[in-house]
């Protein structure tokens, strides 16, 4: 992070909300101190984040005193997009992939910061700590620059950038054990609590607003569940769980046979789907 | 916890324990089953999720090679066009923990044209498995991998006799390969070499020990790799801390942010700020959270010094008496990671220790045969070669042997025009004669020289193709100049490769040395005062660069004489297409060899339009222009 910092103009930390984001943003506190991290956080804002994630994300940015910059493609707003309308396909493609690059474009940030790990899916493992991204966001994987030790080739063009993902080599499980021993806020939503959910297409989605309509045969039922990830509410899946402290999370997951993603609509569209969209500018 | 203080490539979380995390790579031919071996390790530690194995199920039957049976390599294989190959192309890392350790494993390929690749695994891992068919024994794949983890540091070997089912799990067999392999990496520096073997597609002695091979005594492969230590006591080692960032929240604090690459730190302990030399006390360890009273190899941590000297990113915090080399020259051993080959005297970019600096090869001493570790002449590495070379940087660094501490002695190359990494370089030794070359410092001042010439010196430098009018442009140029009495010299290609040049051909590497030379000609004659005219093809924009970078600023001037390819071609003053285009001259620019058309140069003359005088006139008048005439 630190390199990072070092060798770029103005970078940026993508602050999505999630576990992983809050392990970085700790990190970078850790990483600066005494000093503040030298710069802001951005949130790709779709507009169809559980509310509790907004109410964590303002508390969290107050309570670090930190600069966020929030971003909503207006443009897709306007075309009415929405993972109900328009398929969680578009909904993606527009609100996060598109509005992602908007937003690193607007502001000029030549590097982001992000959480991904590379043990989440396949593609991911293939991907760099400093990951170059063309002028147009696009990545491609065939032409990735070597790492070596921890020397990291940091140079780029103008209106190129690099994806920098401190979080690499971490596993789920070192998230929340870090989380555990270092006592880092998450969102409430990863812990166990009765919310109305509603299943479709075998996955449980929490109702959060109105505007998510039940199909034909749906039911709204309480259900004690909770989230290993989080999205878009209309794309999220909760598991089934009473996990509702840290070390009992952790103990689910030791168990666990299932891997973090399942839950994520938009990765099983078609195995290799997300290798696609990082490919055009998704993290 | 401080470890875990930044998320580098190596801080990890060991699930199990505090320990930290065991980097393995590993490597061995096309088809010897690495990442079988791994899918499999990670399948007999219920560590592939219900959900990836419905995929992996789905996915061997449409791309797999098993018939029947899953396919435990196409975890790993990701992307989607290797997959398609059955090939693994990149390095893909793997994350899994026992209960008694936690492994990141980095799967490389196997095929000779991926040296790089496994280069980069090894570079960060601490232990190699080698995967041997015990059909096949050792190949030379198999030696190759052994030398290249050996070069890049790598101390423990297991070698993996796998597919011991196909030979009827022969005791001999194994034992012959062992032996092979034992007497062959004699010379290699390995700590350890471990031998078992193994099945991974069946499971034998993977995580459990094999039923079906009672002759072996040894552990499975698993209950070795959680119980090696591979330690090398980093923390015995003198203290190094690269700077990597100055921590200066407000004015009164100011701190040296850095991880610790050898030895520990304590408050008082005294220390050296290199390269510049100068001396001071540790004042006080920070990490988050607070002061601490001692730091290890490894952690992460800003430092506060006694003294308030000058220290910047790229400077090395070093024990007091037992310091690191410090050098503008010195010998390293090269990976050469890029389809674009070395040329010696091209400038490229170094990052070493947080610093970037540039770095010129300036003498290739032999290029290794990875297979054989026997030295060939050479005179250029291309993708995938490894070579012994000597390089000189701008200015004296700090560093240590690789030998002595992968941190400090490795380092990258970068293209200074592509910004890809080309190379990975691993330091041998200083060279001694870099203490004794001192820079003379001159008497008269070139300020002095220019107020007796009453004009600036400058490089006028002419670049074009072949026939493109460069020397006749220049030759008008020098007569207008001299009229206006102003002190000139010309060099010109084809008169220098008679002279100063004339041992050099005109490969690429050749065109770059002869370009250097002429740039250290050209810098001279500027030293004393004179407008050079230089009119070279010099086709790469590395080297028209390296020109620019000798001479003070501002006295450069790139004229870019555009002339199209068609009318050099119908000119042709000296026949020289027509014999190149027929296939006599080989390296041809414009023909088989490509001209990089410059980006930004000072001037730009449409030669295709106009005729040579008035082409001429435009150069004087931007000599004027500039006030250097």
């Amino acid at each position: 992070m630190r390199e990072a910092t070092a060798e770029f103009e103005n970078p940026v930390m993508l602050y999505s909300v999630g576990k992983d984001s809050s392990v970085m943003l700790h990190i970078a506190q850790k990483a600066f101190y005494p000093g503040k991290p030298p710069f802001p956080l951005l949130h790709v804002d779709t507009t169809w984040k559980f509310r509790e994630m907004i109410a964590f994300r303002d508390e969290t940015v107050r309570r670090l005193g930190m600069d966020l910059r929030v971003y909503i493609n207006e443009d897709g707003l306007a075309r009415d997009t929405s993972p109900v309308a328009s398929g969680s396909a578009i909904h993606t493609q527009v609100m996060k992939t598109e509005a992602l690059r908007q937003a690193l474009d607007k502001w000029h940030f030549d590097a982001a910061f992000g959480g991904a790990r590379r043990d989440e899916e396949k593609s991911r493992a293939k991907e760099r700590i400093f990951s170059h991204r063309s002028a147009s966001h696009g990545w491609d994987p065939r032409n990735q620059r070597p790492e070596l030790w921890r020397l990291f080739n940091t140079r780029i063009r103008p209106g190129e950038s690099m994806r920098v993902f401190p979080l690499s080599n971490w596993t789920e499980l070192d998230v929340w054990e870090y989380i555990r021993a270092e006592v880092i806020p998450v969102v409430p939503l990863y812990f166990a609590k009765q919310r109305p959910v509603v299943e479709r297409d075998g996955v449980l989605i929490m109702v959060d607003d109105d505007r998510l309509p039940l199909l034909p045969g749906e039911t709204l039922r309480m259900m004690r569940v909770r989230f290993r990830t989080l999205g878009c509410y209309p794309l999220t899946g909760a598991i089934a769980s009473g996990a509702d402290t840290l070390d009992a999370i952790i103990a689910e997951m030791r168990g666990s046979t299932s891997s973090e993603r399942q839950g994520r609509v938009i990765d099983n569209d078609e195995s290799g789907s997300m290798e696609k969209k990082k490919r055009e500018g998704y993290f | 916890m401080s470890e875990l203080a930044v998320a580098g490539p190596d801080v990890r979380l060991g699930s199990a324990e505090t320990r930290p995390a065991l980097r393995f790579l590993t490597c061995g031919s096309v088809d010897d089953g690495k990442s079988t071996l791994i899918g499999r390790l990670l399948y007999e530690q219920n560590l592939i999720f219900d959900d990836q194995l419905a995929s992996l199920t789905r996915d061997s039957k449409k791309y797999g090679t098993v018939g029947a049976d899953v396919d435990y390599a196409l975890l790993l294989d990701g992307l989607e066009a290797e997959r398609e190959q059955g090939i693994t192309i990149d390095v893909a890392y793997r994350y899994f923990s026992t209960k008694r350790r936690a492994f990141i494993v980095a799967d490389t390929p196997g095929h000779e044209q991926y040296t790089r690749n496994m280069a980069t695994g090894a570079s960060n891992a601490e232990l190699a498995v080698l995967l041997v068919d015990a059909r096949k024994g050792l190949l030379s794949q198999t030696r190759r991998h052994a030398i290249i983890a050996s070069m890049l540091g790598v101390r423990y070997i297991v070698l993996a006799v796998n597919k011991i089912d196909l030979v009827a799990f022969d005791e001999e067999i194994f034992e012959q390969i062992a032996a092979d392999f034992t007497g062959f990496a004699a010379s290699l520096g390995f700590k350890d070499i471990k031998a078992v073997p193994i099945s991974a597609r069946y499971g034998d002695n993977v995580s459990a020990r094999s039923t079906r091979m009672p002759w072996y005594a040894g552990p499975h492969l698993l209950d070795y790799l959680e119980t090696v230590d591979v330690e090398d006591n980093r923390d015995g080692k003198p203290f190094r801390m690269p700077v990597q960032w100055i921590n200066r929240p407000n004015s009164d604090f100011r701190g040296f942010a850095g991880t610790i690459a050898g030895g520990r730190a304590r408050p008082g302990d005294e220390i050296v700020v290199l390269p510049s030399g100068k001396t001071t006390k540790i004042k006080a360890i920070y990490t988050a959270g607070g002061k601490i009273e001692a730091a290890h190899a490894g952690d992460s941590i800003t430092l506060t010094l006694a003294d308030e000297i000058d220290v910047a990113r790229g400077d090395m915090l070093s024990a007091l008496r037992d310091r690191p080399q410090i050098a503008d020259q010195f010998a390293a051993h090269l990976v050469w990671m890029s389809n674009e080959k070395l040329f010696p005297g091209r400038s490229y970019l170094m990052k070493i220790n947080h610093g970037t600096l540039g770095a010129t090869v300036t003498d290739l001493k032999h290029q290794i045969d990875v297979n054989t570790l026997s030295k060939l002449a050479a005179k250029t590495l291309a993708l995938n070669e490894v070579g012994v070379c000597n390089l000189s940087v701008v200015r004296p660094i700090a560093f240590d042997p690789y030998a002595d501490n992968r941190d400090t002695g490795a380092f990258i190359l970068i293209d200074r025009y592509s910004n890809e990494t080309v190379a990975a370089g691993m330091i041998d030794f200083a060279l001694r004669r870099a203490s004794n070359i001192h820079h003379q410092n001159l008497t008269v001042s070139k300020a002095e020289r220019s107020r007796l010439m009453h004009h600036r010196p400058a490089v006028l430098w002419f670049t074009g193709l072949p026939g493109a009018g460069k020397s006749t442009i220049a030759n008008l140029v020098e007569a207008g100049l001299h009229a206006r009495g102003v002190h000139t010299a010309i060099l010109d290609g084809d008169n220098v490769r008679h002279g100063l040049n004339r041992d050099l051909g005109f490969t690429e590497a050749e065109r770059v040395e002869n370009i250097r030379r002429i740039g250290e000609v050209a810098k001279l004659m500027t030293d004393a005062g004179l407008v050079v005219l230089c009119s070279f093809i010099s086709p790469f924009r590395a080297e028209r660069r390296m020109v620019r970078e000798l001479v003070d600023s501002g006295e450069f001037i790139e004229v870019f004489v555009d002339t199209p390819l068609e009318q050099c071609i119908a000119r042709d003053p000296k026949g020289l297409y027509r014999r190149a285009l027929a296939g006599e001259i080989k390296n041809f620019t414009g023909v088989d060899q490509p001209y990089e058309v410059p980006e930004k140069p000072e001037l730009h003359l449409m030669a295709g339009a106009k005729d040579a005088e008035k082409l001429a006139s435009d150069v004087v008048a931007e000599l004027v222009r500039r006030k250097i005439v």
